[in-house]
């Protein structure tokens, strides 16, 4: 083991000071807004210290309802927001680790054109076929629909792939041992191969979650209701540079409500999702 | 692969109901709506939409000789370079520290992570709101300097600011992963190197950094690939592609020519060429990850 000198550590814990400093002050900082005075705000700088108004703004901005939204509230659109990112992780999760299931433990006719038509979609991200998709969701209706928010979104390969990987290293014996003792495709799925995928699936979900919490061209285009739409667009419909009466303290106060739910997953869940993220994506 | 000799179930027709859901939606969300992209990209309908006539390649030879669009295509390049060297070099350095101390590891990476969480729209926003004009503070402090600061006027200023968000909320997954490919090298070779001599910074320069190429280039391609598609949030939220069309990306000028200009011909084939550009990143991407298998 090489002994770093004592100089050099010191410098490393300065430096990632910094960095900490860099990454969340944004975020302190809009908490510090968001507890301050409308008028305090537009009279720069800043106070580095939360000022006095912190239940005021919040309940204003959680069951007050906003002007500039329609007067929908921001518990509306937590509400949404979490509908979407939850039905999105836990959507994706049963659907991909069902196919998975399928290409890996059986053999039919098709397989690997089934497997090849998954694995392409992995090349076309929404964002490069807006238009016809958005085309095909005013056919079918979805516009304003949670389903028009979440289903579209559910099937993507990534966490096909990824449970597909993890399926293939599961010994061939496990699968012969368990149709030895009788059981079918249904037991051996509930009640092996789910329990040892319980990590993957817990590293999945959090990932999952932050993809469907943070979207935002979908919705954009998925919703005109202002009570249907998510916090991120929410949010952007509440700015508006051209004239001066946005409500920056109730602007902030939705950025912190909007950070706030993804950053805990995050945090909590941490070790699933570190190990998770770095396997996955490798 | 043992894929051939896998012990598999004997059902004939399960399989293809376990695959059912997500073969429909992948169908209907994924393949239908690309082959209409495609098919539109060949036609060009008038004002009115009441005629289409087929037009080959001609929606594609005029993109590109338009101005706008190379000049949208030139901003989206300066900005995924810039976006992804700051928030790589960045996420670099304060992984190599990270490295380095023993005390309150945990607690910085746990303080790290946080931006990866943060949606690059709302990332958008918390820059402008420091940076904004009228009211952010540091816009005040960088007035006060003597400089003239107005990102909302000034093209170059506008897109410095976003990609600092947008490098901003990247630096947490890269950090992430430098970490990663940091731990995975061999504690011995530093060892040797520092016995036959080599200081601190050689021994980065020399052991550390070309063995972290497998990682710096798995993150190259993931950078490039959130810079091209997912700020689209940032420039829609903080800039509106301006001023002008200064920070005019690709995918902010296909969402914009489509659902505000409302020429569908030329969204399209904006999006066909988005697309050969996706699958030319996720192919150099798998070819990376399959030499990672074979020779990792």
């Amino acid at each position: 083991m090489i002994q770093n000198n004592p100089i050099s550590r010191i410098v490393a814990h300065i430096v990632l000071i910094i960095g900490i400093l860099i990454v969340a002050f944004p975020i302190y900082y809009a908490f510090i807004a968001s507890t301050q005075s409308l008028q305090d705000i537009m009279r720069p700088p800043l106070s580095l210290l939360p000022g006095g108004h912190f239940w005021e703004n919040y309940t204003t901005a959680l069951f007050g309802g906003i002007g500039r939204i329609g007067g929908v509230g921001v518990g509306r659109l937590l509400i949404n927001t979490t509908i979407m990112a939850l039905a999105i992780a836990v959507g994706k999760i049963i659907i991909s680790i069902l196919s998975a299931y399928a290409i890996v433990f059986f053999r039919f006719p098709g397989r690997m054109i089934f497997f090849w038509l998954i694995f392409i979609t992995l090349m076309l991200p929404v964002e490069v076929r807006i238009l016809p998709t958005y085309k095909v969701m005013v056919d079918l209706g979805l516009i304003d629909t949670y389903t028009g928010l979440t289903v579209p979104l559910m099937a993507s390969a990534t966490a096909t792939l990824l449970f597909r990987q993890f399926f293939m290293t599961i010994p061939g014996e496990l699968v012969e041992a368990a149709r030895v003792d009788g059981a079918g495709p249904w037991r051996f799925f509930k009640d092996i191969l789910l329990p040892l995928s319980k990590t993957n699936i817990a590293a999945l979900f959090v990932i999952l979650f932050i993809y469907g919490w943070t979207q935002y061209l979908w919705p954009l285009l998925m919703t005109n209701r202002n009570d249907m739409t998510t916090i991120v667009i929410g949010l952007r419909k509440m700015i508006s540079f051209a004239d001066a009466d946005t409500e920056w303290h109730l602007v902030m106060v939705t950025c912190i409500l909007a950070i706030l739910p993804p950053v805990l997953v995050v945090v909590l869940m941490q070790r699933w999702f570190v190990r998770g993220l770095v396997e996955t994506e490798k | 692969m043992a894929s051939s000799t896998r012990v598999t179930f004997p059902n004939k027709f399960l399989p293809y109901l376990l695959l059912a859901p997500q073969l429909a939606i992948t169908i209907v969300f994924f393949y239908w709506p690309a082959s209409q992209a495609i098919r539109q990209s060949v036609l060009r309908e008038d004002p009115f939409g009441l005629s289409t006539q087929f037009v080959g390649l001609g929606n594609f030879k005029r993109i590109l000789s338009d101005p706008n669009y190379l000049n949208s295509l030139q901003v989206t390049v300066v900005f995924s370079i810039a976006t992804a060297v700051i928030a790589m070099g960045f996420a670099l350095m304060f992984a190599v520290m990270a490295d380095k101390v023993i005390r309150g590891k945990g607690i910085y990476r746990t303080l790290m992570i946080w931006p990866y969480a943060v949606a690059p729209a709302i990332a958008g926003m918390l820059w402008l709101f420091l940076f904004n004009p009228s009211m952010g503070t540091f816009a005040y402090m960088i007035r006060s300097a003597g400089y003239n600061w107005d990102p909302l006027l000034n093209s170059g200023q506008a897109m410095l600011l976003v990609v600092a968000a947008a490098a901003w909320k990247q630096i947490s997954y890269n950090f992430l992963f430098f970490v990663a490919g940091l731990q995975s090298i061999p504690k011995s070779l530093i060892e040797a190197a520092a016995i036959d001599g080599a200081g601190e910074t050689k021994r980065f320069w020399t052991i550390v950094f070309p063995l972290l190429a497998p990682t710096t280039f798995f993150l190259l391609v993931v950078n490039t690939v959130y810079a091209f598609f997912d700020t689209f949030g940032i420039i829609h939220a903080v800039t509106g592609g301006g001023p002008g069309k200064a920070t005019e990306t690709l995918v902010y000028k296909v969402y914009n020519d489509g659902f505000v200009n409302l020429i569908l011909g030329d969204s399209a084939a904006q999006s066909v060429i988005l697309m050969v550009i996706v699958i030319g990143l996720t192919a150099i991407q798998f070819r990376y990850v399959e030499r990672k298998v074979h020779y990792g």
